[in-house]
């Protein structure tokens, strides 16, 4: 059976052993089948490219492998026998060690101290600071890191604490190393530099398994590519050969017409105007951009571009330090969220367990917070929660809630239904200005065709929508005019044709001249 | 073959296992515990299950009722106030002072000097509330070292302003009405807490800042991002517990009919500990007043019942602790069953 997979997917020679072998492994949390029944096979010396929408089941299936959660079903087989990692310290101990894209670094300790973190080196049963320091040092220098053992971890940016979780990785001896979307925020060189220690990896024999959004990092790199959609194995392809068509359609399950529709394009009077703007914090620096009614406008970038802040600025969460706001016609310059949502204006944030949504309150509750100032929410001081009912219940069937029980807590909804009860949110009042701040995230490829449908419905309705997206085919399909942030300074506008990949990701990064 | 188990899932669904583990999950921890408690005492002593005993347990339990609501304040918005001891206790030596000192001044304006005592020792306690408020709120202190530290200042000067002796001279009717006096056919106290527990469940839950409560507890980035001031919010918070510690203390000083500084030592942890058996979360965004009402109630009954059964007092501390305790970790099983039915 080995060698026909072989043939067919084109992989390392065969006879290569397999390192790691998942068979019918299932996971299941509260509410939610995670996995179903995925199989997965890594071998020696092979960089296995994992690949699927947010909330296919991608970190699902890593953390299992590093010890993180437990199969609720299936076996997993290191080097042929099967093993119950039941915890990250037993996962290590095989050598298999993970780069998470949310760092397990201690923000307080020194690099040495969080590169030794719960393998601490002893002398007598006392610390022994000056080896781990020494060792530190030494696994850095090897790795080629311009970082000091005793600096502290909570100082150093974001790419800088990276290489802090890439060094912890390499620490020890390793046989299948574990990496969730690495680059996201290294600079050029330093994904260089990262491929280069990956090149030296994969000839020791180590296995790796990399999560990655970008086809070029998979051409780049990858041997294979296993593609999960909705918590199940679609297919494993050889990474050299398959077409980008050909990985969308396996990973959404169709082609890209039926998941972008198509947009109105009919804008009207300006709605929004930021004229040099500047974040007291320095996220955003002198960035001026103008919304009209009836149009899309996206604002694409990486992690810490500066893209949520502007519009987390012109909302009034973000202290502005220099710049101008006018929103539908008057100025609106540090206007506090309160003052900016009766004007019309609704920022969706990102991460709706962070900041969307009280994950312990009802739908119910959730639904009217923004808008218990209106008279279908509250007479003067008093709720009118029979009215309220009503209200939130009708949303929740327009957004198709699943199931439609509003006085359920949000926590115990699917990914996709929590961000529906978010979307509800901002119909509960007039709007005229829509911010979507990474809108699908987490979300499933049916919740995702729902959402564009509702920005589209919205637009054509004759509100102005601010798409704020890293999700480029977003920004491409949906978008007429796009911005793109690089390090807090608007780095182009690009009208109609000019939104392509090429362009678009040329100014994600520091290319000179694009 | 043709063999049904016993085990197919109908069958199993109307166990009474079933349903105990429902109620469980649903109601929490404290109606096991009071059903508990109340036999036990039965058992233990025969005076337990009076009438009579039954009403000195709601008069009993009313001061700590009001305390307890307050705290619940605190704690929905995520936080806590380990300063209503000092708030009871301030209220009560101000409350007392202010009084004695108008009836001395004016021994025939008896309702007038009553009238200018309660005043005077709410608004006292209340300032406390309004400090913990603005340093919680508008400073961003923690709530923890905020109330620590108001309570070390509150108490230091309700020992100062009496030198440690409790405050005499209050007229008599203060304490006769206020304290052992009935209204309507009830003990003041207890009709006073009924008609604050009624105001307080409409606030919590019928009105914008109830719902504001939740929200900022629940989430605050998400309340910030409603539209909710979130510091208003918990300013709010912590005025509201003040003002019902006041109450509680300016109430406990007609029972006392003194003064004192030394009153309301253990109301932080009871007034926490009836929070948490009735199951308000110490994290915050959850809690009702009705539950909190009956976990005052149940710390009341445990006291009263361990009393008749002659159980030592300090003993008695031991228990209190021992039940906060259990509560909490009865909790824990129930999120982690809660999930499995979720299944």
């Amino acid at each position: 059976m080995d060698t026909s997979v072989t043939g067919e997917n084109g992989a390392p020679a065969s006879g290569v052993p397999t390192l790691l072998k998942l068979e019918k492994v299932s996971k299941r949390f509260p509410g939610v089948l995670a996995l179903d029944e995925v199989d997965f096979e890594l071998r020696s010396g092979e960089v296995h490219v994992l690949f699927g929408e947010n909330g296919a089941g991608k970190s699902t299936l890593i953390s299992m492998v590093a010890g993180a959660y437990e199969p609720t079903a299936g076996t997993i087989r290191f080097r042929g026998a099967p093993v119950d990692l039941n915890s990250v310290h037993h996962a290590r101990s095989l050598g298999i060690s993970a780069v998470f894209q949310e760092f397990s670094l201690v923000p307080q300790l020194t690099v040495a101290q969080n590169l030794f973190l719960g393998a601490e080196e002893t002398r007598n049963g006392l610390l022994d600071k000056r080896a781990m320091r020494l060792h530190a040092e030494e696994i850095l220098e090897r790795l080629g890191f311009p970082l000091r053992a005793g600096q502290q971890v909570g100082r150093l940016s974001r790419a800088e604490q990276q290489m802090v979780e890439i060094a912890k990785a390499f620490r020890s001896d390793l046989s299948v190393l574990i990496l969730d979307e690495p680059t996201a925020s290294l600079t050029e060189r330093e994904t260089d530099r990262l491929f280069e220690l990956i090149e030296q990896a994969k000839k020791d024999g180590v296995g790796i398994i990399y999560i990655t959004h970008r086809i070029s990092e998979i051409r780049r790199i990858g041997d294979r590519i296993t593609v999960l959609r909705d918590g199940r194995y679609i297919d494993t392809v050889d990474a050299k050969t398959a077409s980008e068509g050909d990985l969308v359609r396996l990973m959404t399950g169709r082609v890209i017409d039926q998941i972008f529709p198509t947009m109105t394009y009919d804008p009207g009077e300006v709605m929004l105007e930021v004229e040099h703007l500047t974040t007291a914090a320095g996220d955003v620096r002198d960035v001026s951009i103008n919304l009209r009614r009836g149009e899309i406008v996206g604002i694409a970038g990486l992690v810490g571009s500066g893209k949520s802040e502007i519009a987390r600025a012109c909302y009034g969460i973000e202290p502005i330090a220099a710049g101008r706001i006018v929103f539908d016609g008057a100025e609106t310059t540090g206007l506090k969220p309160r003052r900016m949502l009766e004007r019309g204006f609704f920022y969706n944030p990102p991460d709706r367990r962070a900041e969307g949504l009280v994950m312990m309150r009802s739908v119910r509750e959730n639904i009217s917070l923004p808008s218990l100032d209106l008279a279908d929410f509250a007479r003067g001081v008093f709720l009118r929660r029979k009215s309220e009912a009503q209200k939130t219940r009708e949303l929740a069937e327009r957004l198709n809630l699943q199931p439609p029980r509003i006085e359920r807590e949000v926590d115990h909804f699917s990914g996709g239904n929590q961000q529906k009860v978010l979307l509800a949110k901002c119909l509960t009042r007039d709007v005229k200005l829509f911010v979507f701040d990474e809108p699908t995230v987490g979300v499933d490829v049916g919740t995702r065709v729902a959402i564009y449908e509702f920005m589209r419905d919205l637009c054509a309705a004759g509100a102005a929508v601010l798409l704020i997206s890293s999700d480029l085919p977003e920004i491409l399909h949906l978008t007429r005019r796009a911005y793109v942030m690089y390090r807090g300074n608007l780095k182009a506008e690009l009208v109609g044709d000019e939104i392509t990949q090429e362009t678009v990701l040329g100014h994600f990064f520091e290319r000179e001249a694009a | 073959m043709t063999d049904i188990h016993p085990t197919t899932e109908p069958v199993r669904r109307r166990t009474p296992a079933y349903w105990l583990g429902l109620a469980f999950v649903r109601l929490g921890v404290l109606p096991f515990l009071l059903v508990a408690a109340v036999i036990i005492f039965a058992l233990m002593s025969d005076n337990f299950l009076t009438g009579r005993n039954l009403m000195n347990v709601v008069r009993q339990s009313a001061y700590l009722t009001l305390v307890a609501m307050g705290q619940m304040f605190a704690l929905l918005t995520g936080g806590f106030d380990l300063s209503v001891g000092t708030i009871v206790a301030v209220t009560s030596v101000v409350g007392a002072s202010a009084m004695a000192a108008a009836y001395a001044a004016m021994p025939d304006a008896i309702a007038l000097s009553i009238l200018i005592g309660i005043i005077a020792g709410i608004l006292a306690g209340s300032s406390i509330g309004i400090v913990n408020g603005i340093g919680v709120a508008v400073f961003g202190v923690s709530p923890f070292m905020m109330t620590l530290g108001v309570a070390s200042i509150g108490f230091g000067i309700a020992l100062f302003m009496t030198g440690g002796v409790p405050v005499y001279g209050m007229p008599i009717e203060f304490s006769d009405a206020f304290g052992f006096g009935d209204t309507l056919g009830l003990p003041t106290p207890v009709l006073a807490t009924i008609l604050l527990i009624a105001a307080l469940y409409i606030v919590v839950s019928w009105t914008r800042l109830g719902r504001h409560f939740y929200a900022v507890g629940g989430n605050i980035k998400a309340a910030a991002l409603s539209g909710i001031d979130t510091r208003v919010t918990l300013f709010y918070a912590y005025l509201l517990c003040g003002g019902m510690a006041a109450v509680a203390g300016m109430l406990l000083t007609a029972r006392l009919d003194t003064g004192e500084a030394n009153i309301g030592a253990a109301m932080p942890l009871e007034s926490i500990a009836a929070c948490v058996i009735a199951g308000v979360s110490l994290r915050g965004g959850v809690g009702r007043v009705e539950n909190v009402v009956l976990g005052a109630l149940f710390i009341g009954l445990v006291q009263n019942g361990m009393n008749l059964a002659q159980i030592n007092s300090y003993l008695q501390t031991v228990v209190i602790g021992v039940l906060l305790i259990f509560a909490v970790v009865a909790d824990q099983f129930r999120l982690r069953y809660m999930a499995n039915l979720q299944d």
